[in-house]
């Protein structure tokens, strides 16, 4: 396959490292905002924050701006809920040429106190769009106002797009959580209980891993914000431990938890079952005063391994040998991708994330073969280039890495907003294989071209 | 007219409309080797690839100049030049299709001086050509932005020359499968013609062997220079204006005729685009196209019993909402709501055109509507089914109404690209597809289970 003739751009070889012999130490300039003209598979810092809160299902969430940061992110994510579904709909203040000369403050109040009236939410979230910054509109006054008139927490979430990167979007998104947290009674919360973080409850997942705590006799406070709820945020303080996955988006919320209240945190995943498994144990090992907690979360691992295992071992024997490409948002989930990958006999040729740092990806290198490409902040013109030179047969990313994958002919795993099917978890574990064994397997690409199809 | 539920709202909600750069990047993707580059935040490019995505199931590579807090303060002129020569490098483009957004709009940076002092300092060395339209998100929609880019490139490239048998067609934002089959239909006349935008490839291609920078297809930059020298330019859309056209462009500055007509949606329209398309050529429809039409009409006659007097709510672009009213219309179906986001203040004048009792018949128009002022209306006007792009059914769910998905965005079904609209054979396609909606409605909510309908 001849990829010669694709460039990486001045300024993005920082971004892109091989795993070789002898090859230079890994030194990956990540955390900078993306190249002007490069196609960055990112968003931007209001997207940060909108996949952050957008599962808190009993609140409100208004994007003062223009319509399209509104209409491209309505009903986005695969966020479930067991209750209220506001979180599904689309509130825009659809600022028009006179907003932006004049001023969108009236106009946001107005559309505020309508929607409050008219859908009696527990909570409304205000996100302000590159816009806003610039107009200068104040929606902290505005908020303070409305939510004194309303009687319910009017929050802004300052995530303008131009002011940083999609991370800064994930901080915005949690200090405006940090306000509401510590504002609710912590009655009835037992020692033995925790917070689960960074879990958005695509395809239900979030039910998923708080049964598995249930039965170990941990009580969950609340999940931010996967089938997330108000009351359950605003007493989160009294949770004993934070269990917080999807490190990008939550650590800091963590931090700042733990900084005025004192709760500790852990960094787990429930990718995999080697990684699912660990992070059982890790937090009933943080209970050793009650050892049954312990007991069962070896039970509940134990039953569900015996329950999959055969049926692994199957896509195992048909994937062994074939190859991955991964390019996900957070780095943390592609150490647990890589790692499950393994499990089912594939190999990893690329691993690359959005918003990975430095540690993730001394830890990527660490973890990698030889021969394994790590990028950050990668474009579609380098992931062509790699999956192709390297022979992947499968790519793992979101929505917008789908399409160059089909057209390539290489197979393709949705791990992102969208997915219908729960990853997480054992039963998640499974999922994975299936989906992984239904596209890499699939009889349709003997038709194409890099298999000796037609052109 | 407005109808009686109408309820002044402030806030959108769920918008029936998108943002104006959108339109912009999509008629880019319909000229040959150009890229699409958004002056603005990275989040609008990305966004507006995953919505493109999810309908054309096709890479579509939109750059954008990534503003950052400095940008915005001083302003995104070095952006701009370092986005277009990393553009130029990594897919040497002919042709950069530049559009602003909100956020370069309201700084007031100044793009076409940007682009000369960009041209300035790269000096001799060859570089794409510039395209630049305006889309400020903070005015009109997506199908504005998709006109102004129509028009920016013609502006661009259209060169005069001496007249030639060219006939221009300005389709607007159709389906690749439409684009297509206008493609074939231009052929069969043996008209040598030029269709701009031309996405038919570009967004509903065939595999790859290797990765392309820029997918094969499109219009090419020759085929818009001569525009020029078109003997006539055919330009769909009710409400578009020539001030805001390609068309209106190349017949106010190179003296094109323009002959503007709504989306030939059903067999009226589509006569008259068929016999526009005869006048400029002195040739008769083809064969082919005649025995389209007949069996068009062998289906109304199978079918009529099935659709008279169904009530029907539609929405979408003002243009399309207009011509499927039309067709609507002459098979005996009501359209008791035609709805749209878009606020071109003429649906309604148009509509008139078409329909001049439409107010007796009981036929109500709605600009500038979200899905929850259609869905308020559905309550009261208790329509059968409703017809529009997928997003409305969120709606059709609650309501419990059978949606026919047309146009775009179809996210929710596969081989929206591939959905014909126009002419004799997507009039065909489209009255198909509402027949079966009323006998699967009939034959679910029969206990007897009828096997013949």
């Amino acid at each position: 396959m001849d990829t010669e003739n694709i460039s990486l751009l001045k300024g993005r070889e920082k971004q892109v490292y091989e795993k070789k012999q002898g090859g230079a130490e890994i030194d990956i300039a990540c955390d900078t905002t993306s190249l002007s003209g490069s196609v960055s598979q990112r968003a931007c810092v209001f997207c940060g924050s909108r996949v952050v809160l957008y599962p808190v299902a009993d609140a409100i969430h208004i994007v003062h701006g223009p319509i399209g940061c509104a209409a491209y992110t309505w009903d986005i994510r695969g966020a479930v809920s067991s209750g209220p579904e506001l979180h599904r709909l689309s509130f825009s203040t659809d600022l028009q040429e006179m907003d932006v000369i004049y001023g969108g403050e009236k106009k946001l109040y107005h559309s505020l106190i309508e929607l409050i009236d008219q859908y009696q939410p527990n909570a409304a979230f205000i996100y302000s769009t590159c816009i806003v910054g610039l107009i200068g509109d104040d929606i902290d006054a505005i908020c303070k106002k409305v939510a004194q008139e309303k009687g319910i927490p009017v929050l802004p979430v300052h995530s303008e797009g131009f002011k940083g990167t999609k991370k800064d979007g994930y901080r915005a998104a949690c200090s405006a959580l940090m306000t509401l947290i510590g504002t609710g009674s912590t009655e009835g919360i037992s020692k033995y209980s925790i917070n689960i973080l960074g879990e958005f409850n695509l395809a239900g997942e979030a039910w998923i891993i708080r049964e598995y705590y249930e039965k170990m006799g941990i009580q969950v406070v609340a999940t931010m914000t996967g089938d997330g709820r108000i009351d359950a945020i605003r007493r989160s303080h009294g949770a004993s431990l934070n269990v917080v996955q999807c490190s990008g988006s939550m650590t800091s919320l963590a931090k700042d938890m733990e900084e005025k209240y004192g709760i500790p945190f852990i960094r787990v995943s429930y990718f995999g079952f080697e990684d699912m498994s660990k992070s059982l144990y890790d937090v009933a090992q943080l209970f050793p005063d009650r050892p049954e907690i312990m007991e069962k979360a070896k039970e509940i691992v134990r039953d569900e391994i015996r329950q999959y295992y055969p049926e692994m071992q199957k896509f195992k024997t048909a994937l062994t040998g074939k190859k991955a490409a991964i390019y996900v948002g957070g780095a943390f989930k592609t150490f647990s991708l890589i790692k499950a990958l393994r499990t089912i006999g594939m190999s990893v040729v690329l691993a690359g994330s959005q918003t990975g740092n430095k540690d993730d990806y001394r830890r990527l290198k660490e973890m990698c073969d030889e021969g394994t490409i790590i990028v950050d902040d990668s474009n579609p013109v380098e992931l062509s280039k790699f999956i192709l030179e390297k022979e992947a047969d499968l790519l793992i990313g979101g929505v917008k890495e789908r399409p160059i994958a089909f057209k390539l002919g290489v197979g393709f795993c949705d791990h992102n907003h969208e997915r219908k099917i729960p990853l997480a978890g054992f039963v998640g574990m499974y999922n994975f294989a299936k989906e992984v064994y239904e596209s890499v397997m699939s009889p349709v690409w003997q038709f194409a071209p890099r298999k000796g199809g037609l052109l | 007219m407005t109808s009686m539920n109408t309820t002044a709202k402030t806030a959108t909600q769920n918008a029936c409309k998108l943002c104006n750069p959108l339109g912009a990047c999509l008629a880019f993707r319909g000229i040959e080797n150009s890229v699409p580059f958004l002056h603005g935040s990275q989040g609008c490019a990305t966004y507006i690839r995953r919505y493109l995505i999810s309908h054309y199931k096709e890479p579509i590579d939109i750059a954008s100049s990534n503003f950052n807090e400095e940008t915005a303060v001083f302003g995104g002129s070095h952006n701009l030049k370092l986005g277009l020569k990393n553009v130029t490098q990594q897919y040497t483009p002919a042709v950069i299709g530049i559009a602003t957004t909100c956020l370069s709009e309201t700084i007031g940076d100044d793009v076409p001086m940007i682009l000369r002092e960009y041209k300035a300092i790269m000096g001799d060395v060859p570089q794409p050509i510039m395209i630049f339209a305006s889309t400020p998100s903070y005015m009109g929609s997506h199908i504005d932005g998709f006109h102004s880019a129509v028009r920016a490139t013609v502006k661009t490239l259209a060169e005069a020359g001496p007249k030639s048998d060219v006939v221009n067609l300005f389709p607007g934002m159709i389906s690749p499968a439409d684009i297509r089959y206008m493609k074939e239909i231009m052929e069969d006349f043996g008209i040598p013609y030029v269709l701009l935008p031309d996405y038919s490839q570009t967004l509903d291609g065939g595999p790859w062997g290797e990765y392309h920078t820029i997918p094969p297809g499109g219009t090419t930059t020759k085929a818009i220079a001569a525009t020029g020298s078109a003997s006539a330019s055919i330009e769909f859309g009710s409400t578009l204006e020539a001030a805001k056209s390609g068309a209106g462009y190349l017949e106010e500055n190179f003296g094109v005729p323009r002959h503007s007509m709504a989306l030939p949606i059903g067999i009226k329209a589509s006569d008259q685009f068929f016999a526009t398309l005869e006048r400029l050529t002195g040739t008769t429809m083809p064969e082919k196209h005649m025995d389209e039409r007949r069996r068009l009409v062998d289906a109304y006659s199978d079918g009529h019993k099935y659709v008279f007097g169904r009530k029907v709510i539609i929405y979408g672009e003002e243009d399309l909402v207009i011509s499927m009213a039309s067709f609507l219309h002459e098979i005996g179906v009501v359209p008791v709501l035609c709805a749209s986001g878009g606020k071109s203040g003429q649906m309604k004048k148009r509509l008139l055109e078409i329909i001049p009792d439409m107010d007796e018949l009981g036929i109500t128009a709605r600009e500038g509507v979200d899905f929850v002022d259609i869905e308020n209306e559905t309550e009261t006007l208790k329509p059968d089914f409703l017809i529009g792009n997928s997003k409305g059914f969120t709606m059709s769910k609650k309501s419990e109404l059978p949606l026919i998905r047309i146009g775009f965005p179809i996210h929710d079904r596969f081989g929206g690209q591939r959905l014909h609209h126009l002419g004799y054979r997507g009039t065909q396609e489209l009255f198909d597809r509402i027949v079966n909606t009323v006998i699967e409605q009939r034959q679910n909510s029969s206990d007897i289970g009828y096997t013949y309908m």
